[in-house]
């Protein structure tokens, strides 16, 4: 928990999983910070005021997003992100890729959330000439926070347990590396993945459980901690 | 505060349906005005247009002129959200806030148009909940959530949330349909302590209710099944339950059809 596995080979015990870790955390937190936000304002505009062509070209994209296997979303940030720009793997680049996989799961869940609240409370509010948006923000979205946030813990643990964009784009590392711009970022699936290569030896095999534990405990860490937040929400 | 409210032939359509056709009517400040007839005449709709309610549903839209004290509710200038303060709305199945405790609940309507003051707050919640004869009920547990009142109990807390903006005219939609004898009368009560300040309108499925607490009373119907719905006698209440003019009135009110 305290250590990297720097200077540490296949064949040797001891190490830590802390570089891994923080990776994980980091693109985690990052690819959250964006698709969250991008993901409920989709929902919003969806189920609040979409009507006609575009909103439903919107519900189909999103159809088609949740469809795409992640190497292919993987592929399709490195034709841009390293052939067309021309810079380097790094952790953002890994996070752009999660964040075109955690979309679809955050808008189609906060859209199921949103459709469960009743229209009598829309209504409630604009009869009190309340504004549209203030109803939404004020009134909708407390009333569904609670699955929402279920629905955005789902799209995280999806994609912290992803591994293809991770190979493609953010190369393992043994050091700790918290720069998402610059160098390979080190995360726990690639760290599984990088002892998987040394199965010959019995502490990489150990390590490789180890680490793919730890990966399901942080996982269900956060679903706890989200589990928490929504019931507080509640009251 | 209480104010008049005038139709002049409002027809009000859902997209290419009519659902109403040619209403012309008068409503006094300080009177209960009642809304009666069979399911689908489009009494609802009336009363959804008199605070631009019936546009939250997609297509809708009104034709001819509805004044309130002289202004046009439809004037191009009129910001519907500024005509829902003006004229407040109780619906059929209570609806408080989950999310929001009572004295949230209360004063929510000021509370998110921007009023910050907390005296002032809990001063207008105060006034708000004792008008809808709630006070002594809940004056223990303001902080308690609104979901966990009895049905009677949040429907007043809707109608004191209703109330705590300050509307001029308050219209109810089937405020008792969902409530037990009890809490309807509680209600009941409370429209003819409410109407020395507010002009309101109900529309009640219940006749017996029309007659006990409306001055006067509208009788809506439809010409035949698909047909938009029109209104086919105005009077007063006492009239139009003893000395209908209207044959089909008559026919409603003594339960020979609808």
């Amino acid at each position: 928990m305290t250590t990297s596995q720097r200077n540490i080979t296949a064949s040797d015990a001891g190490g830590g999983a802390v570089h891994a870790i923080q990776g994980t955390l980091i693109q985690g937190a990052v690819t959250t910070a964006i698709a969250v936000p991008l993901g409920i304002l989709t929902a919003i505009y969806l189920v609040e005021y979409g009507r006609g062509p575009l909103a439903r070209g919107i519900s189909f994209m999103v159809d088609v997003l949740s469809g795409v296997p992640s190497i292919v979303a993987a592929l399709f940030v490195y034709a841009v992100w390293v052939t067309t720009f021309g810079f380097q793997r790094v952790g953002f680049a890994v996070c752009l890729a999660l964040v075109l996989l955690m979309i679809p799961v955050v808008v189609r869940s906060t859209e199921e959330m949103l459709k469960l609240v009743p229209n009598d409370l829309r209504e409630g509010a604009l009869a009190l000439g309340i504004p549209r948006w203030v109803t939404i923000t004020r009134v909708v979205l407390p009333t569904a926070l609670s699955g929402i946030v279920t629905g955005v813990l789902l799209g995280l643990a999806r994609v912290m347990g992803e591994t293809a964009p991770l190979l493609i784009l953010g190369p393992y590392t043994k050091s700790i590396s918290t720069n998402l711009f610059s160098g390979y970022m080190p995360t726990l699936p690639t760290m599984i993945n990088q002892d998987r290569t040394e199965l010959g030896l019995a502490t990489a095999v150990e390590r490789m459980w180890a680490t793919a534990l730890t990966l399901i405990l942080l996982v269900l860490l956060l679903n706890l901690c989200g589990r928490l937040v929504a019931r507080k929400a509640r009251v | 505060m209480a104010t008049k409210v005038s139709m002049n032939g409002v027809s009000i359509y859902y997209g290419g349906f009519k659902a109403v056709d040619g209403v012309s009517m008068e409503i006094q400040p300080r009177t209960v005005t009642a809304f009666i007839g069979p399911s689908g005449c489009g009494k609802s709709t009336v009363l959804r247009s008199l605070n631009r309610m019936h546009e939250v549903v997609r297509g809708g839209r009104v034709e001819g002129e509805i004044q309130l004290d002289g202004v046009n509710l439809y004037a191009p200038e009129v910001d519907p959200v500024a005509v829902r303060r003006t004229v407040g709305m109780v619906f059929q199945r209570p609806n408080p806030f989950p999310t929001m405790s009572i004295l949230d609940n209360v004063v929510a309507g000021l509370r998110l148009n921007g009023v910050k003051d907390k005296a002032t707050l809990t001063a207008r919640a105060e006034a708000s909940l004792r008008a809808a004869n709630l006070w002594e009920e809940v004056k223990d547990r303001l902080d308690k959530p609104g979901a966990g009142l009895s049905g009677g109990q949040q429907q007043r807390l809707c109608i004191a949330r209703a109330i705590a903006v300050e509307p001029q005219v308050l219209l109810m939609d089937e405020p008792c349909s969902a409530l037990d004898p009890i809490s309807t009368l509680a209600i009941e009560d409370l429209i003819s302590e409410l109407k020395r300040e507010y002009t309101i309108v109900i529309v009640t499925h219940n006749m017996q209710q029309a007659a006990r607490v409306s001055d006067r009373t509208a009788f809506f119907n439809l010409k035949a099944t698909g047909q938009p719905g029109r209104l086919v006698e105005y009077d007063s209440t006492h009239t139009i339950f003893n000395t209908p003019a209207e044959r089909a009135t008559e026919d409603y009110i003594s339960g020979r059809f609808g």
